[in-house]
């Protein structure tokens, strides 16, 4: 189990200011780094993630791209596979759908196909997160698709802190790395160490400890999580909060420890529920904890609809603190 | 005027793709392949013609019908045979096969099975090429068939945009599978890359002298950074589309295959050429036939007697 050791002193920044520093630290650090996507360069992102960064690199680094994602994925796949180390930048999570060939049949495959002669160094940066009242297509949560692709990583970041040491570690992996930012999350301020740092993938994060039941998230999840905790503490619930912080690799070891401890289990995450990422984890932990189990796992994902426009439905349709809080205590047996 | 060392060279390459894909046919026939093979017949004046303007570590993409192109940039005979047939020996330890033979060493970037698909990889390794500061350049191979994907126009847009050095290199061999292109064309193909800006060129793809030269001139013109171009070459495709496509007269008439083959065979309009011009004779150009027959056979055999990858190697390589 991975207790994060902030040692160092840090600032206090933003989830946005986190992405940025990381990347301007990579592209110091090595230049065959180098952005592109739809308005990174002098806009700086429609979320404003990476502003500053074209007056320091240049708009040969930080390059503007045509509204082509398809394209600009693609073009990453061959940058990566002849020497540089590319960060694509796809806006909307949902714009996935546009990228897939390039993300799943090039990138992925590449390595394996290739008999392990070409790689993939790149990252592909993108959102996720409802709760924006941005509608059904610029708010869907689809890491699932890219978790179920062999050949990809896939990257969850929840805190500032986690978001730079992630982002780190994704540049300078030598696969296509899919990194999930909750667009939600980029205001939320958390300490973060204003030196190098890099945290490894697969290794989950116990962001509270508790010894009643493990809530394991994702994302924008363990925000939640960790307020349903604070929660369920008023009903002297001990709750854990594990947070997986990458889906590909995931560290089961982990998450198996920690329901074995607690005997009780719920999976949150935004994405689908259904075939959702959270059936695969409550899988893993079903399979390595179940004689530990004081009963069935449970997940909680975003409602199978599209997501909806108006405020009123839309809350609905993600899991809320209170929500989680109150699966939590059924499953507990405390009703 | 191409030299006549070089144009014995080409002869050779073009007979060496020819015969390959030939012993390819037969492997299938009797069962020894795996899977399927979209033969290069017909069409290796292009890849030729194109690999022989350009250096070793240029780069190309190739597609489905992609033996032609890695054989052209240089690939081994054996070790095509053998990944081929899905053996331990070959480019790709058996794990590409067919339509996925990547060979880095001479600059290919591996076939493509997704028509269209190597777009964005040829475009992106020419960006690579222009920001390490090289001047190497990217050749995309691919058929008229991708004409219809929409990646292709993203790429070209963005190639002119940046005055990448790449080349889009489009192969009209008339038939998307099994459909005249004709019928899913709509305008011209040239205008598609006209619209970008991008300078094109219409040539005979079946004269593998005329295909260098031309193809000479747009690689110097991105090799000095004055961007991409667009290279239309018509050719046929002698074969159906995969090796199990034998009753074809329902989408091209045997007349048209016949006229093809009788009249714009690129390997005996080359060897003609030779005969008249008096570079060599008939009987030179024999000796060199069993000279490659000879290479090709020796290239399956170890190929069929190559061992197959070990069970456990179906898990490595998935991540580097």
């Amino acid at each position: 189990m991975a207790k994060q050791a902030q040692t160092t002193a840090g600032r206090a920044i933003t989830f946005a200011q986190a992405i940025n520093e990381a990347l301007a630290e990579e592209m110091r650090r090595d230049p065959k780094v180098f952005i592109l996507g739809e308005d990174v360069a002098e806009a700086g992102t429609p979320f404003k993630v990476l502003s500053g960064l074209v007056k320091e690199f240049g708009k040969e680094r930080v390059i503007d791209s045509p509204i082509s994602e398809a394209g600009i994925a693609g073009i990453c796949v061959g940058a990566a596979m002849t020497g540089m180390r590319p960060v694509v930048d796809i806006m909307f999570g949902d714009f996935a759908t546009l990228v897939m060939d390039q993300m799943v049949n090039q990138a992925a495959k590449t390595h394996y196909m290739s008999g392990g002669k070409l790689t993939v160094p790149m990252v592909m940066r993108t959102t996720l997160g409802a709760t924006r009242r941005s509608a059904a297509q610029h708010s869907q949560s689809l890491h699932a698709w890219f978790s179920h692709i062999p050949g990809l990583k896939v990257v969850l970041p929840a805190t500032p802190y986690d978001a730079k040491g992630l982002l780190k570690t994704a540049i300078r992996d030598d696969n296509p790395v899919v990194f999930f930012e909750d667009k939600m999350m980029y205001q939320q301020k958390g300490v973060v160490p204003a030196q190098d740092y890099t945290i490894p993938f697969g290794v989950a994060d116990v962001k509270r400890a508790g010894k009643d039941i493990t809530l394991v998230a994702t994302s924008s999840m363990v925000e939640v999580s960790l307020k349903a905790a604070e929660i369920l503490q008023a009903s002297n619930i001990s709750a854990e909060v594990v947070d997986v912080r990458t889906t590909v690799p995931l560290d089961k070891e982990t998450l198996i420890a920690s329901a074995q401890k607690t005997t009780r289990a719920l999976v949150v995450d935004e994405g689908y529920e259904r075939y959702g990422v959270t059936a695969e984890i409550a899988s893993v932990i079903a399979d390595g904890a179940f004689y530990y189990l004081d009963a069935p796992v449970k997940r909680m994902g975003a409602m199978d609809v599209p997501v909806p426009f108006s405020p009123v439905l839309e809350d609905q349709t993600v899991p809320t603190p209170e929500s989680v809080a109150e699966t939590a205590r059924k499953l507990c047996g405390k009703m | 005027m191409v030299d006549s060392d070089k144009l014995l060279r080409f002869y050779r390459q073009m007979l060496k793709i020819r015969l390959f894909e030939e012993q390819v046919n037969q492997l299938y026939l009797g069962a020894k392949m795996p899977g399927l093979a979209h033969l290069y017949i017909g069409q290796e004046a292009v890849a030729v013609g194109v690999c022989e303007a350009l250096r070793a570590d240029d780069y190309i993409t190739s597609t489905h019908r992609g033996h032609g192109h890695c054989l052209a940039k240089g690939a081994a005979i054996d070790k095509m045979f053998a990944e081929l047939l899905g053996k331990a020996d070959g480019y790709c330890r058996g794990k590409g096969g067919s339509m996925h033979i990547a060979d880095q060493e001479r600059g290919n970037l591996g076939a493509n099975a997704i028509v269209g698909g190597s777009a964005g990889i040829a475009t992106g390794a020419a960006l690579s090429a222009k920001m390490r500061g090289t001047d190497q350049v990217a050749v995309c191979f691919f058929g008229e068939g991708a004409l219809g994907q929409g990646l292709l126009y993203e790429c070209m847009n963005m190639a002119a945009l940046w005055k990448l050095p790449v080349i889009y290199l489009c192969e009209n061999n008339m038939y998307n599978e099994y459909t005249h292109y004709s019928e899913t064309t709509a305008g011209t193909i040239e205008g598609r890359a006209q619209a970008f800006g991008i300078p094109t060129e219409t040539i005979e793809g079946q004269d593998v002298e005329l295909v260098y030269r031309t193809a000479s001139k747009l690689i110097e013109r991105a090799r000095k950074s004055d961007g991409p171009s667009f290279l239309l070459c018509n050719t046929y495709r002698f074969h159906g589309h995969h090796v199990g496509d034998i009753d074809r007269a329902y989408y091209r008439p045997k007349k048209e295959e016949e006229e093809w083959k009788e009249r714009r065979d690129p390997v005996k309009l080359l060897a003609d050429k030779l005969v008249r011009s008096e570079i060599v004779d008939r009987q030179f150009l024999a000796g060199t036939e069993s000279e490659i027959a000879g290479e090709i056979k020796s290239g399956a055999d170890f190929a069929l007697n190559a061992p197959y990858p070990d069970a456990t190697e179906v898990d490595q390589d998935v991540y580097a």
